[in-house]
């Protein structure tokens, strides 16, 4: 058993066993935390694979961006402090079922797939070969995710407001002329 | 070298644990959790993919930061569609969501 | 050292005994810069305040700090009733991880790095901002209105600032044209007005703001919403006693250092003195040159941090709408302006008046250090501010 291979076992099955933690947590906040060991578990597989710049992206916009508005909103929305998540019974049974025939189906292809000889080719290009095919070879899809991205924006700033929001922000304002606290 | 096939099965396992997330949390940021599991999956494969396929090399890369991009956006999209229905409904209970249904 | 253990060692136990060596060694220092910053911060916090500070422990009260320590060990663990227990007790540690990981990539010296990494820049900069995630556990776990306000507004700003730090970080990678931590320093080596920092005027601007930037994402005086004791009791602390309360300032002190050597890498040279013309670690030998080199990284790492807390004890608390405003109203406008100006600056100003910059800028600066503090020296306490000590 090479090193790789042993680091590879642990940190899949800390990812694996987090992921479980997700399914399972009773609270928003508890998932969510099971749901930062996975990603960065997944984030410190990239590492391994030797996707450094990858690696990097997914600590900086999963784990640093995304997680962190994901527990903002769970802690914004939660009705009281610690509510529990219900789940049905039958609900698990049928869940589990399909997941199950999902898992079993994936893991047959990959099987198959793993029987395919592959090279070991050398490591992925680095951040600059990947920049550089940004502005190249991919720029058109780069391009269209810069203006969705930019959609995005404009369009969660105006479904975030609130209806109110206008005239809260006039009187806010007021007061800050005003030099007193709001 | 780790081989291709333990990579895969990982990520159908990750894939598997998001469906079933998607399925059984009613909670909205919950299933939105779920969604993250199975893109982070699919982000997996292609990253095995470009490790191990050679003229998939820039290809995958490519792709896995697109779905890294797409998948902040769609976080915050849908938290912002969130926060929306918990100010008119009070609840992010998706059951809840039945104003289409007439 | 790798390929000295490999001499000895079969190939994969040689990776994980270096792996630990180097994991002990960034603990290690850790442990010790905390030690010292604390001290060195109740003694400029007491020199500000017109006090001593600590004089008691040692010499000068330099064991103030294993007093302390003392103390917290033997303090109760204690998990307040109603707490989400296992949030509570692990978010500490989260916290410390995080700082702790961001060392990983900080070369001190040519190649004294414990894992170097192509994308060491970027690395640093994702694994500095999942701080935030142990204190915004902290204040949610604890079932306070207080932890939960000085967590949810960590995150507020956290999540805000992580966009003018970033573009401000690109700003010297732009002109070094990579992300690598070690080469960006190489390449600043010789003269201090090689420095980026002296670079172009957009370099100049970029450091201070980032400077600023990474202040308030340190949750440091004047930006430290989190645990404004004047409004939250302590925010996401109040509930913690003992060892987990020190995980979150050994956490703190060690991502301030990690902010400051960032700084000096990016824009202050580095591991390089800025007054010798060759590279200490050719012309001294690999031993002693190292040293000299990792000495003087540390010392500028340090000296930014006493930067740091010269600001926190002379500047008021911002209101947490203010610190929202002051980023993105300005920061951010202001860093990506650097970006653009800076981008302009290398394709289109002709290199003699590039180099003439670079010149004035860091002679600019050098005189107006040298008058201010010429000034200051000359400056006399008048009794009515001398506060304590003024003999009546």
């Amino acid at each position: 058993m090479t090193l790789d291979l042993a680091l590879f076992v642990v940190l899949a099955s800390v990812i694996a066993a987090s992921a479980i933690g997700v399914v399972v947590a009773h609270t928003i906040v508890r998932s969510a935390v099971f749901l930062l060991f996975t990603l960065i578990g997944v984030a410190f597989l990239y590492f391994l694979i030797g996707a450094e710049f990858l690696g990097a992206a997914q600590l900086i916009v999963y784990v640093g961006g995304t997680l962190v508005l994901l527990v903002f909103g769970g802690m914004l929305t939660s009705g009281g402090p610690f509510q529990t998540l219900r789940v049905r019974r039958l609900e698990w049974l049928f869940g589990g079922f399909v997941a199950l025939a999902i898992f079993a189906a994936l893991a047959q292809v990959s099987l198959a797939l793993g029987q395919r000889p592959t090279t070991d080719a050398p490591l992925p290009p680095g951040a600059g070969p990947l920049g550089v095919a940004f502005l190249t070879s991919h720029l058109l899809p780069f391009e269209i995710v810069s203006v969705h991205l930019l959609v995005v924006l404009v369009g969660a700033a105006y479904l975030a407001r609130t209806r109110k929001r206008a005239a809260l922000g006039s009187e806010d304002s007021a007061s800050r002329r005003n030099g007193g606290t709001p | 070298m780790i081989p291709l096939s333990y990579i895969l099965i990982l990520s159908a396992f990750l894939f598997a644990c998001g469906v079933l997330c998607i399925a059984t949390k009613r909670n909205a940021i919950g299933i939105l959790m779920g969604v993250e599991l199975v893109l982070n999956a699919a982000n997996i494969n292609f990253v095995a993919f470009a490790r191990y396929v050679p003229g998939f090399q820039m290809d995958g890369q490519v792709f896995a930061v697109m779905v890294i991009v797409l998948a902040a956006a769609e976080a915050a999209v849908a938290l912002a569609i969130i926060l929306n229905f918990y100010n008119n409904r009070n609840t992010v209970d998706v059951d809840e969501a039945n104003q289409l249904r007439g | 050292m790798l390929s000295t253990l490999d001499q000895y060692l079969p190939h994969a136990v040689a990776i994980v005994v270096a792996a630990g060596v180097a994991a002990l060694v960034v603990f290690a220092f850790i442990g010790a810069a905390a030690f010292l910053f604390i001290w060195g911060e109740r003694k400029v916090s007491g020199r500000i305040q017109d006090r001593l500070g600590p004089t008691r422990v040692g010499k000068f009260g330099l064991l103030q700090s294993l007093a302390d320590g003392i103390k917290l060990v033997t303090k109760e663990d204690f998990v307040p009733a109603g707490s989400d227990k296992f949030l509570f007790r692990i978010a500490p540690f989260v916290a410390f991880c995080a700082a702790f990981t961001g060392f990983i990539a900080l070369p001190f010296a040519q190649g004294v790095v414990a894992q170097p990494l192509n994308v060491g820049a970027f690395f640093v900069l994702a694994v500095l901002s999942s701080e935030v995630f142990g204190v915004l556990l902290a204040g949610y776990s604890s079932a306070n209105k207080w932890s939960l306000f000085g967590g949810v507004r960590e995150a507020a700003q956290v999540v805000s600032y992580e966009i003018p730090r970033s573009l401000c970080v690109l700003v010297p990678v732009c002109i070094a044209g990579t992300l690598n931590l070690n080469t960006i320093a190489t390449q600043q080596e010789g003269f201090f007005w090689n420095w980026y920092v002296f670079h172009d005027p957009f370099t100049f601007v970029a450091f201070f703001v980032f400077f600023i930037v990474a202040t308030a994402s340190c949750k440091r005086a004047p930006f430290d919403l989190a645990e404004a004791e004047s409004e939250l009791v302590a925010g996401f602390l109040t509930e913690y006693s003992g060892m987990r309360w020190s995980y979150f300032f050994l956490a703190e002190y060690a991502s301030m250092f990690a902010m400051s050597a960032l700084a000096s890498i990016l824009f202050l040279g580095g591991w390089h003195s800025g007054l010798l013309p060759f590279e200490p670690a050719t012309a001294f030998g690999a031993i002693l040159g190292n040293l000299v080199d990792v000495g003087v990284f540390i010392l500028k790492g340090s000296a930014l941090v006493v930067v740091m807390m010269w600001m926190r004890w002379s500047l008021p608390r911002l209101r947490i709408d203010q610190v929202m405003s002051t980023c993105l109203e300005y920061f951010v406008p202001i860093s990506c302006g650097l970006l653009v100006g800076v981008c302009v600056w290398q394709l289109y100003v002709p290199s003699a008046v590039a180099e003439g910059t670079k010149y004035v800028l860091a002679f600019g600066s050098l005189a107006f250090a040298a008058i201010t503090l010429v000034a200051a020296a000359k400056t006399r306490p008048t009794p009515q501010h001398s506060g304590a000590f003024a003999k009546p």
